[in-house]
């Protein structure tokens, strides 16, 4: 653990994660998140889900290099069904690399971004981790990390829930990240990018695609 | 630093790019108007992008694009999830990739204006995103606004206000507006309009095309073949 991990994790970091709710608006507006208990499954599916493979995916990144790059954000491709949450992963992933190259300048990061354009959130989550010295477990911790705490504050923003529960609910949730974290970790020190964890969550999938059909709509995902 | 190919990012000092022009205020207060007139005006000789953020869906770029005003292709919306301020103040990412796509694809361009989702007094441009901006207030708030201050009325660098054709109807003073204006604004200028009308309209299209003379001078573009500053 170190400091520039928090920075990189917190969500005042300006790389634009606060417009996106990852399915949380629809799962709103379907009616299936509607107060702290019913957030608090959704976060835990998710985090088991969506939330392990980007773990795993930015524990891979923190050591790709080379070909590598272009490898692994296959490897995010495959393991993104919906289009319209691709779109979103690399949309983020674009102006995290955008931000993280004016504040943590690195030769890794110049190769990502001619070799991939747009990478899916996760690897340049991982290849900014390594920038900054974090270790693959780090970068998956941020990974899990940021894949409940921008939905939860997104459930506050259109629910109007109490922050301090939703807070409360997130710390309750901090062993789940610690063990995505681990099992990220180790999934990615097998060596092979094809075995990193590949969990589908076809609820999130659909909501992500009913949401972009939505005509009125405060976040993009 | 920095890469030297596919490497489109700009250097912050503004250097070969076009100058940003950020438009913000309240909600309803003219600022698609005023966005709609300036590229009317300004359209046949300037080369022009627009970027708008909106609350809700894509209002007011469907808007711009159906006016005919712009190539519809030069227009880009950004969403800002529940937070207008954010997204042109705390973390203007999406709009910096939002301003650097439309540079990319049809620049060079002489200026990008980026209007803000309607939102409070208190919301202004970060200098990372907007060289100069202008906030429009309309008069159907009182003429006690202007009083109210906060740093949209205070520090933009052109103050609006806008609908003087429905002052008579609110009973809003424009003289009171006009020097309680200037009170808190140290000299930066005040213009009226009613966008409605199409007054006041070439006054704000000239003022701007001076900022773009300006930009244009002192920001000229770095030779085509070495892009390393
Ligand atoms: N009477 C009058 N109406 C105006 C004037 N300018 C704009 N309007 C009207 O005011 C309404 C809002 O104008 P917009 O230009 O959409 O305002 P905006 O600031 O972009 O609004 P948001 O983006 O929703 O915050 C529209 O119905 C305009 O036609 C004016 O000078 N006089
Ligand atoms: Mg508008």
């Amino acid at each position: 653990m170190n400091a520039m991990l928090l920075l990189l994790a917190d969500s005042r970091l300006p790389a634009g994660g606060h417009a996106h709710s990852g399915g949380t608006e629809q799962a709103v507006a379907s009616g299936a998140v509607h107060d702290v208990a019913s957030l608090a499954a959704f976060l835990r599916g998710r985090l088991a889900t969506a939330g392990l493979v980007a773990a795993g995916l930015a524990a891979a990144a923190v050591t790709a290099s080379g070909a590598g790059w272009a490898e692994l954000d296959a490897e995010a491709d495959a393991r993104t069904a919906s289009p319209a949450q691709r779109e979103a992963a690399r949309t983020q992933g674009r102006l995290l690399l955008r931000v993280a190259r004016r504040i943590w300048p690195a030769p890794a990061l110049d190769e990502l971004a001619a070799a991939v354009p747009s990478p899916h959130h996760p690897v340049v989550l991982g290849a900014v981790a390594a920038a900054t010295g974090c270790s693959p477990r780090d970068a998956a911790l941020a990974a899990a990390y940021n894949a409940v705490t921008g939905p939860a504050t997104a459930a506050v923003r259109l629910l109007g829930l109490d922050p301090v529960e939703v807070h409360r609910l997130l710390a309750g949730l901090a062993p789940a990240l610690e063990d995505t974290a681990a099992t990220a970790a180790s999934a990615c020190a097998a060596g092979e990018s094809a075995r990193l964890p590949a969990h589908a969550a076809p609820a999130l999938d659909l909501l992500a695609e009913q949401h972009i059909r939505t005509e009125v709509r405060l976040f993009i995902s | 630093m920095g890469g030297n190919h596919a490497d489109h990012h700009h250097a912050p000092d503004g250097h070969g790019r076009a100058l940003r022009l950020g438009i913000g205020g309240p909600v309803g207060s003219g600022k698609t108007a005023l966005v709609a007139a300036l590229c009317r005006t300004l359209g046949p000789s300037m080369r022009l992008g627009v970027v708008t953020n909106d609350i809700y869906t894509t209002e007011d770029a469907d808007f711009l694009r159906r006016a005919g005003v712009l190539d519809p292709e030069r227009i880009s919306a950004v969403q800002t999830g529940c937070c207008p301020h954010t997204a042109i103040r705390d973390d203007i990412a999406a709009n910096i990739d939002a301003v650097e796509g439309l540079e990319e694809r049809f620049g060079p361009l002489d200026l990008v204006i980026v209007e803000s989702g309607g939102d409070n007094l208190t919301a202004t441009f970060s200098r990372g995103l907007a060289d100069k901006q202008i906030f429009v207030l309309d008069v159907s708030g009182g003429d006690k606004v202007p009083r109210k201050g906060g740093p949209g009325v205070t520090t933009a660098d052109l103050l609006l206000i806008n609908k003087t054709d429905l002052a008579p109807l609110v009973g809003a003073d424009l003289t009171v507006m006009s020097r309680d204006a200037a009170a808190v604004r140290d000299g930066k200028p005040v213009l009226f309009t009613s966008l409605r009308e199409d007054r006041g309209a070439h006054s704000v299209a000239e003022w701007v095309t001076g900022l773009v003379h300006d930009w244009a001078h002192h920001h000229r573009a770095p030779a085509p073949t070495t892009s390393t500053a």
